[in-house]
C-alpha cells in the first residue's frame, strides 16, 4: 500500500459565527471573511506540511481544487504543486483537481501537467474530476452538460499528449484547429491518471474501462460505501474481462494519530467538527444542482434521503462510520489492516490537517503516522511478498 | 370544460399534449415548472379558443430529443408543430421560458401568427437588472418568490406531493438547467432581432415579480415595434395562477382587438 499526503488548504482562520449570517462556506459567503495577511501565513504553513510529508518518507503529496469557498484555497491547485515541484525531491505530486468541465479551454490542462511532468521530471499524478455541485454555480458552468464535457476534456488532452501534433479535434463543446501540446508529457504515454469521485457508477464503469484502467479514488466516505464503490470497480473490471489490481482504487481520509486514542479524540475534536459543521457546510441546492447527478442518480438520493450536509455531526459519528480515522498508532494500523484486507485499496491518502487542526498537531500527527504506522505496511508488504 | 391528452411526434420527438375547447388556435407555451395538469385558466381560454398546451421536448411526459441543446431549437421545433398540425393565425401565449421560446420563434417567422402574448418573458438581459436565481433557492424559496400573495405561496407549500410529480419536477429542472443556466435565462443575441416580430404583441407582467423583474417588460416592449405593456398589480412571476381572471381578460381581450 502507498500513503499520499492530501491537503485541503482551508481557511482555518474563518470566523465559527458565519452561519448565523450566511447559509454556506462556499459560493456566497462574502470574500471580506478572507483576509490576506492570515491567507499568506496558512498558504507558507500548509505548503511547509505537504514538503514535511515528503521529508517522512510519504511515497507521494496530493493537492486539490474548489473554487470560492473556505473549505478549500486550492482554486488553481497548479500554482501549489509547481512550488511543491521544486521543493520536494521524492514524492510524487498529485493534483486531484482539475474540473475539467468549468473549462472552456481543456488545453490548458493538458499543458499545466505536461508543464509539472516535466518540471518533477516525472513525479505528477494527473487528476481529472467534475468538482462538486457548488462549483458550477462559482463559475457559471452547466452542470446539465457536466457528464458529456468531461469526457470530451478528457479526451482532447488524451490526444493532445499522446498524438503526434498538430491535429484537429472536432467535438460537440471544443473544436480546435490545431491541437499541439508543447511541452509533451515527460512520462510515456502520460502521466498516470487518478479519477476522485464521490461514488458514482458511470463514473466508476468509464474509469475502469480496459483502455483506461484508472485509478478510482473514493473521496470522503463511510467505510461501507467505501466497500460498495470498490467492489463495483471490480465488478466492472470482471466485466470487461480482466481483474483489477489494488493499484486501481484508492481511499482518501481525514487521519489523525496521537500518543493514545484518548489523547487522539479530544486533541481532534474541534478541528474536525469545524470541518464537518462549518466548512462543509452547504445547502442541497448548491451541492446538487440540476444535472450534475442523472435523473436515475438523483432519484436513489431522493428515496434515501442523504446528503453529506445532513445535521451537526460530531466527532463520534464520523470515527463510527470510519468517515475519519482517530487514534493511537495501534488502533491505526489495526483498523486500515483490517479495511484493507476486507476492501483492497491500493492507496490510501490521509488528509492528515482538518479544519482549525493547528500547525503543531497537525505535524506531530504527520510524524507518529510516518513514523509508527506507515512502516508496519512496508513490512507487511514485504512480509506478504515473501510469502 | 373538457380536454384531450394525447401525444404527437414532431421532428421525431414524441410529446405530450392536453387540447381542449374550439375556435381559432391558441398556443400556448408553458415555463419552467411545465404543463402537467389543465388548470383553471385554461379552462376560460378553452372557451374562446381551440386551446393546444404541449409539454416542450424534456419536459414533464414528453420525451428529451438528442437534438435538445437549447432554446432556440425549441421554437424551430414550435414552427414545425405549427406547421405540422396545419395550424394558421394562430395566438401563440408563452409565460416565462414559454415566452422566450415564443419570442424566439416569432423573429425566426411570423407568417402563421395571428397574436403574440408574452407574459413575464425571459430571453433578454438588461444590465443592473439581476434576475432571481431559482437554482439556488430552495423549493420553498421558489415558491414563496412566486407569488404576490403569500398565502397562495403558502398553500402550493401545504397540497402533498406525490413522487411522480417529484421526478417530474426534477425532470423539468434539469432540462431547466440544460436550457437556462449560462447565460442564465436570456440568448444573448435575442434582443438584437426583437424588431422582426411583425404581428400584434401583448407583453404582461406582474408588479412584484421576483424570477424577472419588472423592469424587463419596457426593455421587450421598446424592442417590438408597436408592442403594448400592461403591468398586473399585485401580482408576481405568474399572473396566469395568481392573477387567472385578469390574465384570461386581456388576453382574450387583446385578440379580439387584433381581429377589429
Amino acid at each position: 500500500m502507498k500513503f499520499f499526503f492530501f491537503h485541503l488548504m482551508p481557511y482555518a482562520a474563518l470566523d465559527p459565527d458565519y452561519d448565523k449570517k450566511h447559509n454556506s462556506a462556499w459560493v456566497t459567503l462574502p470574500n471580506s471573511y478572507y483576509d490576506p495577511k492570515i491567507g499568506h501565513a496558512l498558504y507558507n504553513r500548509y505548503l511547509d506540511e505537504l514538503e514535511y510529508a515528503d521529508e517522512v518518507g510519504f511515497d507521494g503529496i496530493c493537492v486539490n481544487e474548489h473554487h470560492q469557498n473556505a473549505y478549500g484555497l486550492m482554486p488553481i491547485p497548479g500554482v501549489m504543486a509547481g512550488a511543491l515541484a521544486r521543493r520536494t525531491k521524492n514524492v510524487k505530486i498529485a493534483v486531484l483537481g482539475r474540473a475539467l468541465p468549468l473549462l472552456n479551454n481543456p488545453l490548458t490542462v493538458a499543458e499545466e501537467y505536461a508543464m509539472l511532468d516535466n518540471l518533477t521530471g516525472g513525479r505528477l499524478i494527473a487528476g481529472f474530476v467534475r468538482g462538486i455541485g457548488a462549483e458550477y454555480h462559482s463559475w457559471g458552468a452547466n452542470p446539465a452538460e457536466s457528464h458529456d464535457r468531461f469526457h470530451e476534456a478528457h479526451d482532447l488532452i488524451l490526444r493532445a499528449w499522446t498524438e503526434p501534433g498538430p491535429f484537429p479535434f472536432e467535438g460537440k463543446y471544443y473544436h480546435f484547429q490545431y491541437v499541439n501540446c508543447w511541452p509533451r508529457p515527460y512520462q510515456q504515454p502520460h502521466p498516470p491518471i487518478w479519477i476522485p469521485s464521490q461514488g458514482s457508477r458511470e463514473t466508476i464503469e468509464w474509469a475502469s474501462a480496459p483502455e483506461r484502467k484508472y485509478t478510482y479514488l473514493q473521496t470522503f466516505s463511510p467505510v461501507a460505501a467505501l466497500a460498495r464503490y470498490m467492489q463495483m470497480y471490480r465488478d466492472a473490471a470482471a466485466g470487461y474481462g480482466y481483474t483489477a489490481t489494488s493499484e486501481q482504487v484508492g481511499w482518501s481520509v481525514p487521519i489523525y494519530a496521537a500518543e493514545t486514542d484518548a489523547i487522539a479524540r479530544q486533541e481532534a475534536k474541534p478541528h474536525i467538527e469545524f470541518f464537518l459543521n462549518k466548512l462543509l457546510r452547504m445547502p442541497p441546492e448548491m451541492l446538487l444542482p440540476p444535472g450534475y447527478l442523472s435523473l436515475q442518480s438523483l432519484q436513489g438520493i431522493m428515496q434515501a434521503k442523504r446528503t453529506i450536509t445532513g445535521g451537526p455531526q460530531t466527532i463520534d459519528d464520523v470515527i463510527e462510520k470510519a468517515v475519519f480515522l482517530c487514534g493511537s498508532p495501534a488502533t491505526l494500523r489495526a483498523k486500515i489492516e483490517q479495511y484493507q484486507s476486507e476492501i483492497g485499496f491500493g492507496y490510501l491518502l490521509p488528509m492528515m490537517q482538518f479544519g482549525t487542526l493547528p500547525h503543531e498537531l497537525t505535524r506531530k500527527s504527520t510524524e507518529i503516522f510516518a513514523k509508527e504506522v506507515i512502516p508496519y505496511f512496508r513490512t507487511q508488504t514485504a512480509r506478504s511478498a515473501a510469502e | 370544460m373538457d380536454y384531450a391528452e394525447t401525444f404527437a411526434t414532431i421532428d421525431g420527438c414524441k410529446i405530450r399534449l392536453m387540447r381542449g375547447g374550439a375556435g381559432s388556435p391558441l398556443l400556448f407555451l408553458h415555463g419552467a415548472r411545465g404543463a402537467s395538469a389543465w388548470l383553471p385558466f385554461m379552462d376560460e381560454l378553452a372557451k374562446h379558443f381551440d386551446l393546444i398546451v404541449p409539454e416542450h421536448p424534456g419536459f414533464g411526459g414528453s420525451d428529451t430529443p438528442d437534438w435538445l441543446d437549447n432554446v432556440g431549437d425549441l421554437a424551430y421545433f414550435y414552427l414545425d408543430l405549427i406547421g405540422g398540425f396545419g395550424l394558421e393565425r394562430v395566438n401563440l401565449v408563452g409565460t416565462s421560458l414559454g415566452g422566450w421560446i415564443a419570442a424566439e420563434l416569432a423573429v425566426r417567422c411570423s407568417d402563421r401568427l395571428r397574436s403574440l402574448v408574452l407574459s413575464a418573458p425571459a430571453g433578454i438581459h438588461v444590465k443592473g437588472l439581476p434576475k432571481g436565481d431559482t437554482f439556488m433557492w430552495s423549493a420553498a424559496e421558489t415558491t414563496r418568490n412566486l407569488f404576490h400573495d403569500q398565502t397562495l405561496a403558502e398553500a402550493a407549500l401545504q397540497r402533498p406531493v406525490s413522487q411522480a410529480e417529484q421526478f417530474i419536477e426534477m425532470k423539468n429542472r434539469l432540462i431547466m438547467a440544460k436550457l437556462t443556466w449560462q447565460p442564465r435565462l436570456y440568448n444573448p443575441h435575442l434582443h438584437k432581432w426583437l424588431h422582426r416580430i411583425a404581428v400584434p404583441t401583448l407583453i404582461l407582467w406582474g408588479d412584484d415579480d421576483k424570477i424577472i423583474p419588472t423592469g424587463y417588460g419596457p426593455a421587450f416592449a421598446g424592442r417590438i415595434p408597436g408592442a403594448r405593456l400592461e403591468i398586473i398589480a399585485k401580482c408576481g412571476h405568474l399572473p396566469q395562477v395568481e392573477r387567472s381572471d385578469e390574465f384570461v381578460a386581456k388576453v382574450v381581450g387583446f385578440i379580439r382587438e387584433t381581429d377589429a
